[in-house]
Order: C-alpha cells, then structure tokens, then sequence
C-alpha cells in the first residue's frame, strides 16, 4: 500500500491514477494513523509553501513526515513537496518549512534574460534533466528524455551531494535530490509521460 | 531549456470529437478518449478538449469524457468550453484534468480568473481568447478585437489589453485563437501573437490556421509563442505530431523528441 499525503495543495488524484496504471494500491489521507500503515509515501503538492506548511501542522502530517524519514520508509516529494522537505522558503516573505533535508528554497529571477531572450516565470513546460549520479529510482531512464515542469520557485541544497539532477531555465538550478530513504523531484512525474511513469514505478519498487 | 509544446486540441460535442472551420459547419471525426491516447502516444505535449457542447443537460457526458481520459494519458490534460464558475472549474479538475480554460465567461466576468486562480494556483487556469483583426482604434490600439460566445459576439475591447488583465487577475497562461485563421489551414496569425507574447510573461499558446507543419516553425520563432495549438493537421492523417516534431527539431526548434 502506497500513501499519498493529503495537505489539501493540489490535485493529488493525478499522482493516484498513475499508480493505479501499474495496478499499485494506494490510499489518499490527511490521517497520520492511516498514513503510518502505508509501506511507502508520496508527498505530491502544487500551491504555495505557507499555507501547505499551515495544513501540514494542523493536521500532525508535519511530525508524522519527519518521523517517516528518520524511519526509513520510502518517501517520494514532488514539486511542492520536494520544496517543503528542505529548511525554508522565500515565498510567502520567508516560511519555515519541515527541514529534512538542509537548504531553502529560492524564487527565479525577474526579469529574467537569457541570450537577450526573455524567460517566463513560472518555468512551465517539458525540460530535460542532467543527471549527476546513479541511484535506483532513476536507473534506465534515456538523458534525452524530458519531464514536465511548473514552477516559480527550486531548491538549494545545503550539501551538493543530495544533487542527483539539474535543470536548465536561465540558470541550472536541482531538480532531482535524493538522500537515503527520500527521492525528491521538481518536475511532475505523474505528467511527464512514460519516463515519469517508469520513475514512479521504479520508486514503487525501491528498497533502500 | 524548456521545449517548445505542440498542443493537440479536440473539440468534443455530446462525447464525440469534432472539427469545424471558422467555427461552423462541425464533423464528427471520432471517439475523444482514443484520440486522446493516440495522440498521447504519438508525442503530443498536452492535450487540450474543448466542449461545444450547446446543452447543458449534456455537460455530464463531459465530465465522463475527461474521467476516462485522464486514466489514460500522463501528460498535461485541459479542458475548455463553457466554464462558467468556479464549481464548473472544480468539477473538470476533480475528474482529472490539469487545467481549464475560460473564454467568454472570463470577459463577461474577469473575476472569475481571481477567483479560479485562488482557489486552484494560477497554473490551473488559461485564458483562452478569440481574437479578430480591425481597424485600429483608439479603443483597439493592437488592431485586434476580442470576440466571445465562440466567435459570434465583438466586445469592443483590445486584445493585448485583455491579455495584461487576464495575466495581473491571476491566469497562468494565455490560448490565443485568431477567428481569422482558424481551419482556414494557411497559418497562424502571427502579429498578434507576437504582440501578446511580448506583452505578457506568462506562456502563450498560438491557436487557429495551422495546415503545414511550417506554421508551428513560423508562430513559434518569429510570432513567439511558447506553444502552437493544432487540430484538423493531425486529425484527418495528414501529419503525425511526430511528424511535425521532426520537422520543427530539423530547423532548430527545441520539441521534445523522445518519450
């Protein structure tokens, strides 16, 4: 049984669906208790990091994500999730977040030019990966393949070594971490067609 | 760097896709959730349905149509076509798509941009714009007019303008249709998208007129839009979206090539 956690930013049924596509089982909750039974979890998330961070706390999911790591349960952040793992965020005028992992989170740039062209913010759309380093969940993926992006925001990791992949958009910043039991990515796999879906599938499988 | 999307749009009514010229005289070409997967299969980037369904009593065939295909296609899914409020947003993206689209709805009460926007994240909401070349004025400056009620209605008011309102009410992205072009297969209208993707920092997806995959190459380079909307080029076998990839990576145009 999988666990996808429920902190009421974005639509989490996507992420849902995908699993069910490789006949996963899986529960959506905002329950620590029902959570606690999952053998692994996915900390999906669009939105912004205050109120995310709001809704983590009122419901115990912020104690219950710190415990998980330390016990090393398989946790997978995307997009939002992978930002609130790290220590804090510059959106919302600075929000503290869970702290997993050492770093912050930082915003592009604006106005943002690159070669004299102008880059939107938010960074949407499908973008590559360079990949730093091997690691499981990541294993057969072709550096050619792309994944979907949508965000204003990307995190800075205190230790360079979490850095598994980076991503190009005016400047390079991480798009995939990893550190022991957690794998953290900026991109949507759940939206990033048949490469996304292997990741998701080989994290489903991944024993660290 | 991000790749430029080739967007693959059906037009959907009472569940069956659809495909009409200047907006009239529509066709049924096929079963929406197949196409979807074909085309989701083929390298499409997104997939965008648009429901011209007249009825409202039809619109749970709909909301149907989007819960099938969203078990099956793992890219960006939206759906556009008479979304009226904030329920009509929530119903779409509880059945499983990434993003909706509001036209006239949008100019008849911009509000609702704010209000979709709060409550979903910009990135869920597009405005879609139809748009048709005047005299310019001084009440249209651009030379170019926004129309609602899927073509059949001029507002009076300036493209670029609605554009720069729609981004500051919160909408994440900017479908411009030029009523001109569409079906006509002869091209984009390139000089207002331009205008609109300069004026704006928010993606623009450049819809209506594509029958040559040298279109796309033209709206996305010298119109620069972020994205090029494409319907009748793939939907009668004329060309594979693959195809067309091909063609806009051959002269230089970052797509995505492998999936």
């Amino acid at each position: 049984m999988i666990g996808i956690v429920d902190y009421k930013a974005g639509n989490l049924t996507s992420v849902a669906r995908a699993l069910s596509f490789f006949g996963y089982r899986w529960i959506i909750s905002d329950d620590p208790e029902e959570l606690k039974k999952a053998e692994r979890i996915i900390f999906p998330g669009v939105g912004a990091a205050k109120s995310a961070m709001d809704s983590l706390k009122e419901t115990g999911l912020d104690e219950f994500l710190k415990e998980t790591f330390l016990k090393g349960t398989p946790i997978l952040g995307i997009c939002l999730g992978t930002q609130v793992i790290f220590e804090e965020s510059e959106e919302d005028g600075g929000t503290k977040t869970l702290g997993l992992l050492k770093g912050k989170v930082k915003r592009f740039p604006e106005p943002f030019l690159f070669k004299g062209e102008r880059l939107k913010v938010p960074h949407m759309g499908w973008n590559q990966v360079v990949w730093q380093k091997p690691h499981p969940v990541f294993q057969g993926l072709d550096p050619e393949y792309e994944y979907y992006f949508v965000h204003s925001y990307y995190v800075v990791p205190e230790e360079e070594e979490v850095i598994y992949g980076v991503t190009f958009h005016g400047i390079s910043f991480p798009s995939v971490v990893a550190y022991k039991n957690l794998v953290a990515l900026q991109f949507h796999p759940e939206k990033s067609g048949k490469p996304g879906l292997q990741i998701l599938d080989q994290f489903c499988r991944w024993n660290p | 760097m991000l790749s430029k999307r080739i967007i693959v749009c059906l037009d959907v009514k009472d569940g069956k896709t659809t495909k009409g010229i200047k907006f009239k005289d529509n066709v049924e070409v096929g079963d929406p959730v197949e196409m979807a997967e074909k085309y989701y299969q083929e390298g499409a980037d997104e997939i965008v349905f648009y429901d011209i369904t007249a009825s409202a009593e039809h619109r749970g065939i709909m909301i149907d149509v989007v819960r099938r295909t969203a078990e099956r296609i793992f890219i960006p899914f939206s759906v556009g076509g008479g979304i009226k409020s904030v329920e009509d947003m929530r119903q779409v993206l509880l059945a499983g798509a990434e993003k909706v689209s509001v036209n006239t709805a949008a100019v008849l009460n911009p509000k609702l941009i704010y209000e979709g926007a709060k409550a979903f994240g910009s990135q869920c909401i597009v405005l879609g714009m139809d748009v048709k070349k005047v005299e310019p004025s001084s009440k249209i400056p651009s030379g170019y007019e926004v129309w609602i009620k899927g073509g059949r209605q001029p507002m009076g008011i300036d493209a670029v303008w609605w554009a720069k309102e729609a981004e500051n009410l919160g909408a994440g992205e900017i479908c411009l249709n030029s009523i001109d072009a569409d079906g006509t297969k002869e091209g984009y209208e390139l000089t207002i998208t331009r205008m609109i993707a300069e004026a704006v920092n928010i993606p623009v997806i450049a819809s209506g007129g594509a029958g040559h995959p040298e279109h796309l190459y033209q709206v996305l380079t010298e119109g620069k839009a972020d994205a090029a909307l494409i319907a009748s080029m793939v939907h009668y076998g004329m060309y594979t979206v693959k195809e067309i990839k091909d063609y806009l990576a051959k002269k230089g145009v970052k797509v995505r090539t492998k999936w």
